[in-house]
């Protein structure tokens, strides 16, 4: 019987490797999976390489992540916020380095790594700082950047709930980018609210096929809805 | 001169969205001009975190902290809207779905281009998030802006100065003072505020205008 369900959140998070890319999901703390990286954090993975589209709001979830010293480097689209002073504070004192990429490059670049395509021609940042130094090409007289892939050996991401196979459907604007971010990781691990049975989920609406998806992992209900 | 308010530029800017537009609001000063869309059309308002029918704040008490819009400030949704991953809603704003964009801006060169999101200072943390794809994604693109800067420099000008977000991607700019159309042939002066005439908008503004026929 395949069962992709795992007992805590400890067991969710193993084998997560010094260096490893991870990439979390979450649009700010919508749909970020805190109980997931308060784990990755007391599991000890240090080195490491984070895709999100933000980095970090206050001092909880992936900016806690931040202050333990265990992030490399962040590939995202919009670090400073106001609420982002653990990153600003690595960042000016050199100790993160910084991947900066427009939002929609950020998820085209993720979905073409999912989709196993080898490049992508975005018009998104031609002639801009973010397109310096890359390939470039005109098709049908509008002007392309050349961007690669980013995959990432693990995945993190928030969803309603989820069944044994995998299958998961999300709450309002907490999807983002979690479906995307599954396809493109080794390792695919999603915390949920409920785990339900097999046949639960209406295959109509369920978002992320369970093939995506290796380890699912439910927290309270409570935790997950706490406000940021 | 009689300058316009921040809220009577959302209110003119709102006037020109048609009824069944798909229209993305930029963070900041175009957020308002959702508060003015007339409430006889049917406008859908897409965020690029991912929904579509985006309605007006909760009542205090009833915000969803995942239910919010590209500022991350709580929404609502319409009956008839949707929630959508991150890939789909930047192929609604890369593809050439969203009818109009409306966006702030530092600065706007009179061939269009468009600075919006980093000023270029050595100590600044640079952040895009969607700016670049809104500058090149929606069929028009409108900026609203103040004409001059707080030191009364103009915002339109020949060349932009700070690093720009998209190149000739500018249809419209509605300024405190007047609503300009970047056009092949120029900057083209649409509407003047009461008070302003056409050699004073000229004399405040570096680049060549022409006044609509």
């Amino acid at each position: 019987m395949i069962d992709k369900t795992v007992a805590s959140l400890e067991e969710a998070v193993a084998g997560i490797f010094d260096g490893a890319t991870v990439m979390i999901g979450g649009f700010g703390t919508a749909g970020q999976p805190a109980e997931l990286i308060d784990a990755l954090i007391a599991q000890g993975a240090k080195d490491l390489t984070i895709v999100n589209n933000n980095a970090g709001n206050g001092e909880i979830g992936l900016a806690a992540l931040l202050k333990a010293r265990r992030v490399k480097k962040i590939i995202c689209s919009f670090p400073r916020q106001a609420d982002s002073h653990v990153f600003d504070a690595l960042y000016r004192a050199g100790e993160i380095q910084l991947e900066l990429v427009p939002q929609g490059n950020l998820a085209a670049r993720i979905q073409a790594a999912g989709a196993g395509l080898g490049a992508i021609f975005t018009p998104t940042g031609y002639g801009t700082l973010l397109a310096e130094g890359k390939e470039t090409r005109e098709i049908d007289g509008k002007h392309y950047v050349l961007e690669y892939p980013i995959k990432a050996d693990f995945a993190l991401i928030k969803a309603l709930q989820g069944d044994r196979w995998g299958n998961l459907v999300y709450r309002k604007t907490a999807r983002n980018f979690g479906p995307i971010m599954a396809a493109a990781a080794a390792t695919t691990i999603a915390q949920v609210s409920e785990i339900v049975p097999l046949g639960a989920l209406d295959p109509e609406v369920i978002v992320t096929p369970g093939i995506f998806v290796q380890r699912v992992v439910a927290v309270s209900g409570a935790a997950s809805a706490r406000v940021a | 001169m009689n300058k316009l308010t921040r809220d009577q530029m959302a209110e003119r800017v709102a006037r020109d969205i048609p009824e069944g537009s798909y229209v993305n609001l930029g963070i900041g000063l175009p957020t308002k001009v959702a508060n003015y869309l007339p409430k006889d059309r049917e406008i859908f308002l897409h965020s690029e975190n991912g929904l579509l029918g985006m309605g007006p704040a909760p009542a205090p008490g009833e915000e969803d902290p995942e239910l919010i819009n590209a500022g991350k400030e709580p929404v609502t949704l319409l009956d008839g809207g949707c929630f959508f991953h991150h890939g789909d809603s930047f192929a609604m704003m890369r593809g050439g779905h969203l009818d109009i964009c409306v966006l702030g801006a530092f600065q706007v060169s009179k061939k269009g281009d468009l600075a919006n999101w980093h000023t270029g200072a050595p100590d600044a943390i640079p952040a895009v998030g969607g700016a670049m794809d809104l500058a090149i994604g929606a069929k028009k693109v409108f900026v609203m802006m103040d004409h001059l800067t707080k030191s009364g420099e103009c915002k339109i000008v020949e060349r932009c100065g700070y690093p720009v977000t998209g190149i000739d991607c500018v249809d419209r700019i509605y300024t405190d003072l007047a609503v300009i159309d970047v056009t092949p042939d120029g900057l083209v002066v649409l509407e003047m505020v009461e008070g302003l005439d056409f050699d004073e908008l000229q004399r405040l503004t570096p680049v060549p205008l022409t006044l609509a026929a």
